[in-house]
């Protein structure tokens, strides 16, 4: 029964396969989402609004883990959402597979069968008043499984993840530790077939032991079975040992985007090489000398004039103060900063 | 703060104008024509058709509606079908006298329950919060008016200390704060304190218990903070949201007197109101309905911005 | 690449040999454990059985009346605690009474709970202009003090049992509906509900699935806390004329019938209020046991 489950789930993966390998799973276009202030306003005074993210363009390319990374308030959890469609975006388009989501070619619950999320708080993500199978079982049943099935492949997939079904199937959550609660919802995401996966902090809670065991598991299940990653955490270790490329965010924007080892080597943001050097290093003859990161933390309300990171940037000019950068291509990334940038007019930048 | 005071007051608008419209529908509730509980069945087409034009109903609900609210923002309540006198008299009257019996009623019931809760919170676990805890049940389990007739078999009936019905020898018109007119508040007042003491005792209790077991507390005790300076703390903690529920509790006694001013035969809004129903006297009940719930609209306001003036948290909420 | 995972990561902390417990199984062992919540739930039971089986535990008819016996003292031969103004046995009446006074007081809280907990939940799940728009109108109810709107609408309708009913529901529905949409609100913002959000379920099924078990019994508990108040409120009504009608035995009806006789047989006059009083307390308390039954987590 197991290994039909296994070989109808790999078919299907296939089989839903549309525009071939060279394409992108995930295109993101233009993603905007201002949230605007509760009260507060008096008539006549522009509403404030909290622009969390502040058109993001990216893609995931098929079978790739995707790191995203960035301080708090950046626009990580948000970009997720969005993403997931759990909240509606105010501007731009996703578009999955080459088909734009919420279309007729692609309606909404479809999207949602293909693709999942695991959230950070493994607690609060598990209904307390269901059963660890049937929080898995309920994905499946939405979409027209059956429910003995479902509840078969529920438990087929917690002997997939490390947990016993017959020891495992009928608990509650509370009686469930942190990391076998955060299994508990990678199998909830899997129980749909998804081919992506977004995991929003998923290991971020846990203890440092624990998060290489479900980090681990996490590898071979996407090799499993064919996934691909959107990657999002604050542990830059983490981000660097799992993704393949890896984008940084900063205030609601991309700053770059690159390959993992290339982006943590020879980092091209400002902002980047920032975040890196504030990595503590295991050398004791290595140690942090300097301040990285200076000037306030940002504030995504009232966002700085042009170059969002100008404020707290050591190599800020003149002009990053007016002109809001392009996202370019710089060797192996695509940077968003006018030292990359042709004819910006920044000091160290080439002419065009 | 000011815009938040200013929303406050703009949103209780839309609120009054529902109330309004409540007050106003209940006396077309009832099924048939209002008419027929004023006018006795056999009266002539005429007269009916007199009485129909004197208290408009004739014309269309919204109109009528329209018209009693122009009225009653102008003081203009009808006229009182039972005694021919205005109607907003006879309630400002009536207003008085039940004003002078919640407001001590409530200041008996604060000052005890915040005794009771203070206590009981500062000891908690120990037998003096349980005991707290049993008489601040009982306070808000019991039927207050039944209260009312033991509080009047015993002290009146049975020992005689205190007459038992009415509001003095002067009656409601005339009031003087002395012995002889202050006998008859004594009964009425503490059986109606009982239910908002009950009510003060738990939530200072509930209140006191949640700073105390705060941290920060204990933080400040191992600072070198006395006994009495922690109990101020507790006090300036604590204030903002006993005075608010001591508010709304005065509202409800207002609202809700009608059952011990039976029982007493307290000659407040509550009797007034009872009177009005059994008389079917349309144009005193839906007035007094209506002064006594603007009453604790306006009493909800206050309270809310009073509150927010002492705990600037709840403005940025 | 990776380490092999072993099944001796998942066996790390032993897990208790036992079959786990439901929810509801863990708030009732809890509930067990109380003797006040007990002892309170005994004698709510014990009252709900007289009111049952009232008509055949009465010693005697409670609609029987003789002039020649009126307000005889507690503790006359075939009057055990005594006769009414009109010469009826009190015992039987009491007895008999407790099935009207317990239908006026739980009847309003059931209904107020099935309408209340319908309109919270769907304003609490809709958000937006819907929520704004149910909670709005309720805010207006609810700008009434209690007494003062059970009275309005009683004394507009008119006297009667049925009429009490609907004032009483009416009362009550503003209030629990306030409640069903504050927890609903809490329990829609948690990942959980998101989570089903994201497996494309329709709304009326994340509701039914993963919002009904965990906010019906915050608000069931709510409700049962009302009940004490209900049964006040609606002997209240019939104290002041405006409920049950004579010669039919309710505590509130009969304070009201008795009050004359204060001076001359005191006690008796004051024993429906002592029932009233008795029952409402037992409510109380069950409804506080049951309160910290439900509130510890797991």
């Amino acid at each position: 029964m197991t290994t039909e489950l296994l070989a109808a789930a790999a078919e299907l993966q296939h089989a839903e396969d549309v525009g071939g390998p060279a394409q992108p799973l995930l295109t993101v276009r233009g993603l905007t989402k201002h949230f605007a202030l509760k009260g507060g306003a008096l008539p006549g005074a522009p509403r404030k609004v909290v622009r969390a993210v502040d058109g993001v363009d990216f893609e995931v390319l098929k079978g790739e883990t995707l790191g995203v990374v960035g301080e708090s308030g950046c626009g990580k959890s948000t970009t997720a959402r969005l993403l997931m469609q759990l909240i509606d975006p105010s501007a731009g388009e996703v578009v999955f597979d080459g088909r734009t989501v919420g279309s007729r070619e692609l309606p909404l619950k479809e999207f949602r069968r293909q693709v999942q999320m695991v959230f950070q708080d493994s607690y609060a993500s598990l209904n307390p008043r269901l059963t660890i199978e049937d929080s898995i079982a309920f994905g499946p049943q939405v979409h027209g499984v059956s429910t003995r099935e479902s509840v078969a492949r529920a438990r087929d997939l917690l002997a997939r993840v490390g947990l016993e079904p017959g020891r495992f199937a009928e608990r509650y959550p509370h009686e469930l530790s942190g990391g076998q609660r955060q299994r508990v919802n990678i199998a909830r995401a899997l129980a749909l077939q998804p081919r992506m996966v977004i995991l929003d902090e998923a290991v971020s809670a846990l203890d440092k032991s624990v998060e290489a065991q479900v980090l681990n598991l996490l590898m071979d299940l996407k090799a499993e079975f064919g996934l691909t990653y959107v990657f999002i955490s604050h542990d830059l270790n983490v981000v660097r040992f799992i993704s393949d490329r890896v984008m940084v965010m900063y205030l609601g924007k991309v700053a770059e985007v690159g390959p993992s080892d290339v982006l943590f080597d020879d980092p091209a943001h400002p902002y980047t090489r920032a975040l890196l050097s504030s990595m503590p290093s295991m050398d004791p003859d290595n140690r942090t000398m300097e301040v990285p990161l200076a000037g306030d933390p940002p504030n995504p309300i009232d966002p700085p004039s042009g170059c969002r990171f100008h404020p707290r940037c050591p190599q800020a000019a003149a002009v990053c103060n007016r002109t809001e950068p392009q996202r370019v291509a710089r060797a192996q990334q695509s940077v968003a900063c006018l030292i990359h940038q042709r004819g910006s007019g920044h000091p160290l930048a080439s002419l065009a | 703060m000011l815009a938040y005071i200013l929303r406050r007051i703009v949103y209780a608008i839309p609120i009054m104008l529902g109330v309004a419209l409540v007050c106003f529908a209940l006396v077309h509730l009832a099924p048939g024509d209002p008419l027929v509980s004023i006018l006795p069945p056999d009266a002539s087409a005429d007269l009916q058709a007199q009485m129909r034009e004197l208290y408009g109903f004739n014309r269309s609900l919204p109109e009528q509606f329209a018209s009693w609210v122009w009225r009653a923002l102008q003081g203009d309540l009808g006229t009182s079908i039972a005694t021919s006198r205005p109607v907003a008299g006879e309630v400002i009257k009536a207003v008085g006298n039940t004003l002078r019996l919640a407001v001590v009623a409530t200041a008996i019931g604060f000052v005890f329950g915040c005794l009771f809760g203070f206590v009981a919170g500062y000891f908690r676990g120990s037998w003096i919060d349980r005991a707290a805890s049993v008489v601040s049940v009982l306070g808000v389990s019991v039927p207050h008016y039944w209260l009312g007739m033991v509080m009047v078999i015993v002290f009146s009936s049975i020992l005689g200390w205190l007459p038992a019905t009415g509001a003095g020898p002067t009656g409601s018109g005339d009031w003087n704060w002395n012995w002889e007119q202050l006998q008859f508040l004594v009964l009425p007042a503490i059986t109606m304190s009982v239910i908002p003491m009950g009510i003060i005792a738990r939530t200072v209790r509930a209140l006191v218990a949640d700073i105390l077991e705060q941290e920060f507390v204990l933080g400040l005790r191992a600072k070198g903070l006395t006994h009495f300076g922690v109990f101020c703390h507790i006090v300036k903690n604590t204030a903002p949201t006993a005075l608010a529920v001591m508010g709304l509790q005065l509202g409800y006694l207002l609202g809700g007197s009608i059952l011990i001013e039976t029982v007493f035969s307290w000659p407040g809004t509550g009797f007034l109101l009872n009177s009005a129903i059994f008389q079917r006297d349309l144009p005193l009940l839906q007035g007094s309905i209506l002064v006594l719930a603007m009453f604790f609209v306006v009493l909800n306001l206050v309270v809310d911005i009073v509150q927010t003036l002492l705990d600037p948290r709840i403005a940025r909420g | 690449m990776s380490a092999v995972l072993s099944p001796s990561a998942a066996a790390v902390e032993p897990l208790p040999a036992q079959r786990s417990r439901g929810y509801w199984a863990s708030v009732w062992l809890r509930f067990r454990r109380d003797p006040v919540a007990v002892g309170a739930a005994c004698v709510v039971l014990l009252l709900i059985a007289i009111g049952i089986f009232g008509p055949w535990l009465a010693p005697a008819d409670p609609y029987q009346a003789s002039m020649l016996n009126r307000l005889k003292p507690i503790g006359t031969s075939g009057y055990p605690l005594g006769s009414d103004e009109l010469g009826r046995d009190m015992l039987s009446r009491l007895i008999v009474g407790a099935r009207l006074s317990l239908f006026i007081g739980i009847t309003p809280v059931l209904f107020a709970f099935v309408f209340g907990a319908v309109i919270g939940i769907v304003a609490g799940y809709a958000g937006g202009a819907v929520n704004s728009v149910i909670m709005r109108t309720i805010d207006v109810f609810y700008a009434f003090p209690s007494v003062l709107l059970a009275i309005a609408l009683s004394g507009a309708l008119g006297a009667g049992i049925l009429n009490s009913l609907i004032s009483l529901t009416i009362v009550f529905i503003p209030q629990i509906a306030r409640v069903a949409e504050a927890v609903t609100t809490q329990v829609r913002g948690r990942d959980y509900v998101e989570a089903a959000r994201a497996s494309g379920a329709s709304a009326f099924t994340i509701v039914r699935v993963h919002v009904l078990g965990n906010v019906l019994g915050p608000i069931f508990v709510y409700a049962t806390s009302l009940i004490a108040v209900s049964m006040i409120l609606a002997s209240g009504l019939s104290f002041l004329g405006l409920g049950v009608k004579p010669p039919e035995p309710e505590w509130g009806l009969m304070l009201n019938t008795l009050r004359t006789a204060i001076y001359v047989q005191p006690w008796i006059a004051a024993l429906p209020g002592a029932m009233i009083f008795i029952t409402s307390i037992s409510f109380n308390l069950l409804s506080d046991g049951l309160r910290t039954a439900m509130d510890n987590k797991g």
